[in-house]
């Protein structure tokens, strides 16, 4: 059966999906925004007011930048097009001013930027295998599409919280799909041009790095290697010229090493298990007389923006160790492209990795990274039936752990409507695509899933109504840290399996 | 994709959007001493939690009917009470006598458009999926598109969740008794109707048809025998429905002429504001508001109501089917809305038709978005302008008609290009109200211009409307019934 679509332009409903989401996200404008509007703010004012030399020094307001100095540039323009809506939110001293048009403003230029982000995903759709004759709502384009524009993580921090993500992740699956298209200089270009927006791409750099070297370097002319080379060297001085002397300041900027090990709502990684666990035995420890209580360290555990935690028991973790730990998680993934490169799909299997491995290891890691792993997967997600599971283990867990993010009251039933109808969606249209050969997720990791509402229930509505609500307040964060903590450690170890075990194909598949 | 998965979709989104409007402004916001229907509604609260029952409609020391005094039939008061309820529990500053007037505060504007989302979930949401679902002809993703459509529609999200009504309490319930009759359960329906009319008594506007088909109904069943069976279960469930509703009020013969002499304010002139009716827009060129006395405006009200209904309820009196019951609803509303009495202009609930309404609330924003997207939606899913053949629009009808004189006409060309036309009319409109200013001479211009075409909007469809009814051409099997 097919759907009465009136025009028979084959891509129409790609364009009715993206107008769609659009409007939605139009209708979100008056949403509650985050600290990040005011941080983005101040970044047009002090781009628009001060001289290039100042932009890293100036520290008026407590929202410095730290992004890298494309992204500076970016704001730049976009101060530009500000002055129209309204001056006064270009005026540095003028802090957490908001008025409306500057909340138009930008709003709309998030809306606007994600066209980055269409794009991208129109030309990753073009990678897919088609399936001619297939119903709409069952092909793999239609479903991708479906994963990425409508995604419940990218909407509520893109459009709610306010970021630019969007935007980011378009020329990030631009890349990718350039690297899938065998245009690899322009993947390999975009991908530079991705570092110096933000440097938390940093995390699947290592990916991009050893399949680029494995596969092209080596193996065709010493050409492409200095091509390669002079592509990214070009870029990183283009983007970091002007700031030539100022190197030092611009580093620390972008790498504030002074944070603390977990970010204030706990991203749910393998530090705050280890948090747990530290806080745990320092209660068993304390109750059962093998410890002394004021020989501990005081720990406050989450507390704050910035904090400094002092693990009681176990060892303390310093920036260098996560570090460590971070490449070890990825380094046998590193190792097996580099031995058996599987195409464009191993490599895509290696970003995720890398992206997850890193939010699960790193330092000062927010929560909102699992994005960073979770939009790549969604790839590969409606090309196999494996990686469907691990995406929907990993999806809903990942987007569970952002509902931290919105804590007011208004937006509450927002994130509930929202997550419902991107977990129906991907459930439905995976299950739909893959449904000879039974079921996607096995009876356990539907349990773990269901476990969700209980935890939402209990976190949102249960506990505020509690006595322990006051002298407790961070408890519930800590229990949804906790327990998607482990559905998330369970996709990382299901992506690795699923990486080791495949044999090296080489079928004529269009992922090639 | 399952249907179960593609309805629940639709309900999502249309809940979302919904409570995305709802961030937005309300009527009357931020502006003493009056306020809007916001305040209003806050105010019934106060009224029936703190009064007895006896001293709801009336004029005391303690209700003062000139501040928003209940103008609504019992269920809407029983309605207020129950919400009353639970806002004592949650804060009892916002149901305090006296005291909480002009209340406004961001948990209580949560609170009230909670109440919003409460009762549309729970009756106009399952109306619209079960209509969907038993009702709508074509493949089950026709109907899921269909069900889109409907609960995307901007007119009752911006109404309920911004201006702020509990119009999809009055409109759910009539559905669920379009409902009812639809599936065969009379009774179900019937009771159901009731309950929407002692909701808000503007459902009166869709009471003729239900009359008439149950009516029709019986008399085809034979009045003698179980037609006259029929008929008197259905007027018993009628009569018990409202003795339950206005129990309390039956105990003094004072009580009931009071609450409908709220109910229907003859006292008021024959419009107010600018509505898009035959009686403001007569206004422009000759001035009836003062030239006619009160009783001859309401007779002459009353007359062209009546004539314009009249034929469509005996229509469908003769034929009791579905598909005439279904147009004889648009005919009887349309022509109740163009001439009767005192007619709001929230009772179209037509967006466009709105516009100057929903700018003085503030809700811009939301109006251009869900405009926008439903025309979209509309469009696209519904390929409304696919099937627009003369046959498909049965044009029939005006093809007879204007055979006479001009046989070269393409009647679908044209209905295309005056679609266009409309939709780009509006837009000019729309944006001409917001960022122009009126000439000094015609201040109110936009709105009266905006009631004007609207207006000629509604005249062409009431009488395409009735054209359709009652000339019903021969209908294929393979046609589409469009709603």
């Amino acid at each position: 059966t097919v759907m009465a679509a009136p025009m028979t332009n084959d891509q129409s409903w790609f364009y009715a999906l993206a107008l769609g989401v659009s409007f939605l996200k139009c209708l979100l404008i008056n949403a509650y925004h985050s600290t990040d509007f005011e941080v983005h703010r101040n970044w047009l004012a002090l781009t628009h007011s001060l001289p290039v030399s100042q932009w890293y020094y100036e520290a008026t307001s407590e929202w410095t930048l730290d992004y890298p100095p494309l992204f500076a540039w970016f704001e730049y323009g976009l101060s530009h097009i500000a002055c129209f809506f309204d001056k006064e939110m270009l005026v540095v001293p003028n802090l957490n001013y908001a008025s409306p048009a500057t909340v138009l403003f930008q709003r709309l230029s998030v809306i606007v930027a994600d066209v980055v982000f269409f794009y991208a995903v129109k030309e990753c759709c073009k990678c897919l295998r088609e399936d001619k004759g297939k119903d709409l709502l069952g092909k793999p384009s239609f479903i991708l599409t479906g994963l990425l524009l409508w995604n419940f993580g990218l909407l509520i921090v893109d459009h709610i919280h306010f970021q630019y993500n969007g935007f980011l992740f378009g020329v990030l699956l631009l890349s990718i799909a350039r690297h899938c298209q065998n245009r690899h200089f322009e993947g390999a270009f975009l991908f530079s041009v991705l570092l110096n927006l933000k440097h938390i791409y940093l995390y699947i750099a290592p990916a991009y790095g050893i399949y680029l070297l494995r596969c092209f370097c080596f193996t065709q002319s010493n050409a492409v290697l200095v091509t390669l080379g002079t592509i990214v060297l070009s870029t990183f001085a283009v983007s970091f010229g002007p700031f030539i002397g100022q190197l030092p300041q611009v580093l620390s900027r972008l790498f504030p090493f002074k944070r603390g090990l977990c970010h204030a709502y706990w991203a749910p990684n393998i530090w705050a298990l280890y948090n747990i666990a530290d806080k745990a035995f320092s209660i068993l420890g304390v109750k059962f007389r093998l410890l002394d209580i004021n020989k501990l360290p005081k720990a406050s555990m989450t507390g704050g923006l910035v904090q400094e935690f002092q693990h009681s028991v176990l060892p303390s973790v310093s920036p260098l160790a996560t570090l460590v730990c971070t490449l070890l998680s990825i380094l046998p993934a590193l190792f097996k492209i580099w031995h058996r490169p599987n195409g464009a799909r191993g490599f895509l299997r290696c970003l995720v990795i890398c992206a997850l491995g890193s939010f699960m290891f790193g330092w000062h890691v927010h929560e909102k990274a699992i994005l960073m792993a979770i939009l790549p997967l969604s790839l590969l997600a409606v090309d196999s039936r494996k990686d469907a599971g691990i995406f929907l283990m990993l999806s809903v867990t990942g987007h569970y752990s952002l509902f931290p993010l919105l804590f007011t009251t208004q937006e509450l039933p927002i994130k509930i409507f929202l997550m419902l109808l991107f977990t129906i969606f991907s459930l439905a249209s995976l299950k739909t695509l893959f449904r000879k050969g039974g079921a996607l997720l096995n009876p356990l990791e539907v349990t773990y899933l269901l476990g969700l509402i209980p935890l939402e229930l209990i976190c949102e509505f249960v506990y505020p109504l509690t006595v322990w609500q006051k002298t407790f307040p961070f408890l519930p964060l800590m229990l949804t840290s906790v327990y998607c903590a482990l559905g998330v450690t369970y996709a990382f170890i299901r992506l690795y399996n699923s990486l080791l075990t495949c044999s090296d194909t080489t079928k004529k598949t269009k992922m090639q | 994709m399952e249907n179960w998965s593609l309805f629940s979709l639709c309900v999502l989104l249309g809940l979302t959007s919904r409570w995305a409007v709802s961030f937005h402004s309300y009527s009357g916001a931020g502006k003493p001493p009056m306020f809007g229907d916001y305040e209003a509604q806050r105010h019934w609260q106060e009224v029936t939690y703190n009064l007895p029952v006896h001293e709801w409609y009336f004029n005391t020391t303690n209700n003062d009917l000139n501040y928003w005094g209940l103008d609504y039939p019992p269920l809407t008061a029983y309605h207020s009470l129950v919400c009353a309820y639970v806002a004592k529990l949650l804060n009892p500053e916002w149901v305090e006598l006296h005291a909480s007037r002009g209340y406004e505060s961001h948990s209580h504007k949560l609170f009230m458009r909670a109440t919003v989302l409460f009762t549309d979930i729970l009756i106009y949401i399952p109306a619209v999926l079960l209509y969907c679902f038993y009702f709508c002809d074509g493949f089950s993703k026709q109907k899921v598109a269909t069900a889109l459509c409907i609960l995307l529609y901007p007119g009752l999200i911006l109404i309920d969740y911004g201006h702020f009504q509990y119009n999809s309490v009055s409109l759910g319930l009539a559905l669920w008794g379009i409902l009812g009759l639809g599936l065969g359960w009379d009774l179900f329906g019937s009771l159901a109707f009731t309950l929407a009319l002692n909701y808000k008594q503007m459902e009166l506007y869709h009471s003729l048809p239900f009359f008439c088909y149950l009516l029709g109904k019986c008399i085809k069943q034979g009045l003698i025998g179980r037609g006259f069976f029929q008929l008197a279960k259905i007027s018993l469930t009628v009569l018990v429905t409202f003795a339950l509703c206005w129990m309390p009020f039956l105990s003094d013969p004072k009580q009931p002429l009071q609450v409908l002499h709220r109910l229907f304010p003859f006292g008021r002139g024959l419009f107010e504001d600018k509505v898009a009716n035959t009686w403001c827009s007569l206004n422009v060129l000759i001035k009836i508001k003062t030239l006619l006395s009160r009783e001859t405006q309401l007779f002459l009200s009353f007359a062209l109501t009546l004539l314009f209904i009249l034929p469509s309820s005996l229509k469908l009196l003769s034929k009791p089917n579905l598909w005439q019951f279904k147009l004889a609803l648009v005919n009887s509303s349309l022509a109740f809305f163009l001439f009767s009495f005192q007619v709001h202009e929230k009772s179209i609930l037509l967006a466009a038709f709105m516009l100057p309404l929903l700018v003085k609330d503030g809700l811009l924003l939301p109006y251009v978005v869900t405009s926008l997207a439903f025309l979209f939606l509309s469009l696209y899913l519904l390929s409304a302008l696919e099937r627009s053949t003369e046959e498909e629009l049965r044009l029939g009808i005006y093809r007879k008609l204007t055979r006479h004189w001009l046989p070269k006409l393409n009647l679908s060309r044209i209905i295309k290009w005056k679609f266009w036309f409309s939709l780009v009319a509006m837009a000019a409109l729309s944006f001409t109200s917001v960022w122009l200013e009126p000439p000094a001479k015609f201040p109110d211009l936009f709105p009266v211009l905006v009631s004007i075409l609207s207006f000629l909007h509604f005249l062409g469809f009431i009488i395409y409307f009735n054209l359709v009814q009652l000339m019903e051409p021969q209908r294929k099997k393979s046609q589409k019934k469009t709603n």
